[in-house]
């Protein structure tokens, strides 16, 4: 017999499914919206020209493969911190930070769990917007901690219920942990407007909550990376000393390379000399030290400047195409003749969008139309293209007429 | 950290890896999309069949598991994380789990942050007669709770370099056999240690030909010089196919709160070498250069004290492998060494074989001569 009979199969991924599904399907027509990476016009994979750039130069000066630090690839990791704070943050100039690398945003974010679970002795509970990236919760609760939430997406207007959340946030426990997504809202693409930003930093500051920024998407939102930072850094400008996880695999399409970092704000220097010697300790029994390839790359694109100015243009050159997908499947869902609005999904920002389809509604666009998404009826704007918008306006506008 | 080092002292890239990253970095057909959650599956299925050998029954029984992993940290940890949510019952943190005395210092971290609570260690370093204790690792197996995890080292034990013999470890399996012992490999050095690959995973695979269940962490950092790529491997061989399905799918949740998917770049290189028979022949070759001088230096090393008349018996030097050797050297004379020699070695008297090249030799064994006959 084996030790292993009486463990269970585990759940399959519900992305998985739908991307399976979609291999399986022999439709000519058939789209996937439920990929969770960028695609070009032609729905093709995009190595940006900046990447190839900088991987020609790392491979030019034949550098050895000696064990990175455990924090990580220094001039990365510095370059991370200014990309996220600005290089006129007081908080990055004085150097009252820590910054190390992790794998991606997953790895950044889950060290920073552990990291809470370890040190934040105030509470045992972290809130997450209503709904927030399916990862979130076994990423937090694996780490030890408990799971809340606070209003967020209204589902009847498809955008922020922000009395909901303003309500909510005012009534969590102090000194709890409260995760905020930076820009592009995952899943549903519903960011705050500035002034809304505002009020939330006021609120969050009066409860003396503990503000963890989930930033994958900087740059990759509206096409500026100080737009899309514009919440961290104000929070911070506040007094706020929040955490912070950035992911460089959306806007620098290193997804697979697991470039990626997790910052603590700290009152001083030298407490954040303290905090990294325990973010050291964290991340060397989880895998000693991380991989180079990414953080090479993003670090040499950050600090040689043609290279991070054709990298600025390019990442403004996504969010411009998925952004003027947004505006032609509106225009296209008008030309269907179709009366309801769907001003969200303009106004929704980021890779994902709500489209406020039901599941019934979903189930029909996957079997008659192959256009394949996630039951909640999220899409990846980024599967849309030119050519196939049309077709995907007509299914819409067919399932909800 | 340990990591090779030439007759130069300098760090070393292998030629077959110098080749294989500009045949990647031309191929345009190539993205960094996102690998699988369990990593790129031509680095795992070589990988696996690396360590179990292209025979293996297991293998041809598919009843083998792979999960690409940060190194070999990475893969303990994902193995350490999964035995402790599901082996011995559901979440049972009070497991016992074993870790020789000597270890390298980060085992235990990987299993107390993984949870489990009861951390104990195993006989394995003799000081006294500076080779294995054999009698005090089996007591401790028989004495052991059945069910207790043993995390046994493949080949090269890091610190102390001294191995058991296949006939010791034919005893080891036994014991485990009997008492219900979980072996949870970690080889990091295969062909490496001894220039063979087939040699230095015989422990693994005579485990699994005595029908074993287990768990071997693997790492290229070393036998690939892949260090900072993270380039390891968890490799799970059960009873059938079904376990090992169920197994890997709860391992899948584990990745994906862990790191969501392993990086790319160091899997594609090990990937594209080990399938090829052409770029194989020349990895081995590359292994074989890295093993033969490690084993030419304890060679030299060993001859220079013996004929300098330095007190003590030095066979332990060239019947040690891998990349350390427990000198034997005591504290005050690691000291003399690091103050007044400035040879760099652990206070347990460990070496790091790597430092040693043809132009040092002389100078090393003259101080452990001084320290030796120095200070008692």
């Amino acid at each position: 017999s084996s030790w292993w009979s009486h463990v269970e199969m585990g759940p399959p991924d519900p992305i998985l499914g739908v991307t399976e599904a979609f291999k399986r399907d022999t439709n000519s027509k058939k789209m996937n919206l439920g990929v969770g990476a960028y695609r070009d016009d032609n729905g093709k994979p995009y190595v940006l020209s900046c990447v190839r750039k900088a991987e020609a130069m790392i491979a030019s000066k034949k550098m050895d493969k000696e064990y990175l630090p455990i924090a990580g690839l220094a001039d990365f990791t510095r370059a991370s911190a200014e990309l996220a704070l600005g290089e006129n943050s007081e908080a990055f100039k004085s150097g009252r930070y820590v910054t190390v690398q992790g794998i991606s945003g997953t790895g950044s974010l889950r060290i920073g769990a552990n990291f809470l679970q370890r040190f934040f002795k105030s509470s045992r509970d972290v809130y997450l917007p209503k709904p927030s990236w399916g990862n979130h919760t076994p990423i937090f609760r694996d780490a030890g901690l408990q799971l809340q939430a606070y209003r967020y997406y209204d589902p009847k207007t498809c955008s922020l219920d922000f009395s909901g959340a303003m309500d909510d946030i005012s009534k969590i426990p102090e000194k709890s942990i409260i995760l905020l997504h930076a820009c592009a809202h995952n899943p549903t693409g519903v960011d705050p407007r500035q002034e809304q930003w505002k009020e939330i930093a006021a609120l969050v500051k009066k409860r003396n909550l503990l503000v963890y920024f989930d930033m994958a998407y900087q740059g990759f939102a509206s096409g500026d990376i100080n737009r899309d930072a514009w919440a961290v850094r104000y929070f911070i400008e506040q007094g706020i000393n929040l955490v912070l996880s950035q992911s460089y695999a959306k806007n620098m399409g290193l997804y697979g390379e697991r470039a990626g970092a997790f910052t603590v704000i700290c009152s001083d220097a030298e407490e954040a000399k303290r905090v990294e010697s325990q973010l050291k300790i964290l991340i060397r029994p989880m895998y000693s030290n991380p991989p180079l390839n990414g953080a090479r790359i993003a670090s040499n694109i950050l600090n040689t400047p043609d290279l991070r100015k054709e990298w600025l243009t390019e990442v403004k050159g996504m969010a411009d195409r998925i952004i003027s997908m947004r505006t032609q499947l509106v225009s296209n869902l008008k030309k269907e003749g179709s009366s309801h609005n769907w001003k969200h999904i303009t106004d929704q920002i980021g890779m994902f969008c709500f489209t406020g389809l039901k599941p019934e509604q979903v189930e029909r666009l996957i079997k008659e139309f192959s256009i394949y998404m996630t039951k909640d009826g999220r899409i990846s704007v980024a599967g849309v293209t030119s050519g196939n918008v049309g077709y995907l306006a007509h299914a819409i506008h067919q399932v909800t007429k | 950290l340990a990591a090779y080092r030439t007759d130069e002292g300098q760090p070393w890239v292998l030629p077959v890896v110098k080749k294989v990253e500009r045949m990647i970095a031309e191929d345009n057909s190539l993205n960094h999309e996102y690998l699988p959650i369990l990593g790129l599956p031509e680095f795992r299925a070589n990988a696996s069949r690396i360590a179990l050998g292209d025979d293996s029954p297991a293998i041809r029984e598919s009843r083998i598991g792979s999960v690409q992993s940060l190194g070999g940290t990475g893969a303990l940890r994902i193995g350490a994380e999964f035995l402790r949510r599901w082996y011995n019952g559901n979440n049972n943190t009070a497991t016992p789990v074993y870790i020789s005395a000597p270890s390298w210092e980060n085992h235990n971290s990987v299993f107390v942050d993984a949870g489990f609570k009861d951390i104990r260690t195993y006989h394995y370093w003799d000081a006294a007669k500076r080779g294995l204790d054999l009698q005090g690792l089996l007591d401790d197996m028989e004495k052991a709770p059945e069910f207790s995890i043993f995390i046994l080292h493949a080949c090269a034990h890091n610190p102390t370099g001294t191995d058991p013999t296949p006939d010791q470890w034919k005893q080891i399996a036994a014991v485990m056999k009997r008492r219900f012992l979980f072996p949870f490999f970690d080889s990091a050095y295969q062909g490496f240690a001894s220039g063979s690959l087939d040699k230095d995973a015989w422990a693994v695979r005579y485990f699994v030909s005595e029908g074993f269940e287990l768990f071997c962490a693997q790492s290229f950092s070393k036998n690939f010089g892949l260090y900072n790529e993270r380039v390891g491997n968890l490799t799970v061989v059960g009873k059938d196919a079904d376990n090992v399905q169920r197994v890997l799918s709860q391992m899948e949740k584990i990745v994906r709160t862990t790191w969501s998917n392993p990086p790319s770049q160091g899997a594609r290189i090990v990937a594209t070498t080990l399938s090829s028979p052409q770029l194989f022949a020349e990895w081995y070759d590359n292994v074989k250069t890295m093993a033969d001088r490690v084993l030419l230096m304890r060679s030299e090393l060993r001859s220079r004290l013996e004929s300098l008349g330095t007190p003590g018996t030095w066979n332990h030097i060239t019947e040690q492998i891998g990349m350390f050797s427990f000198t034997g050297l005591n504290p005050k004379q690691v000291e003399y060494m690091i103050k007044e020699k400035h040879i760099y070695l652990m206070a347990s008297g460990r070496i790091n074989m790597c430092g040693l090249t043809t132009k040092n030799l002389d100078y090393v064994a003259k101080s452990i001569h001084e320290a030796v006959t120095k200070i008692q």
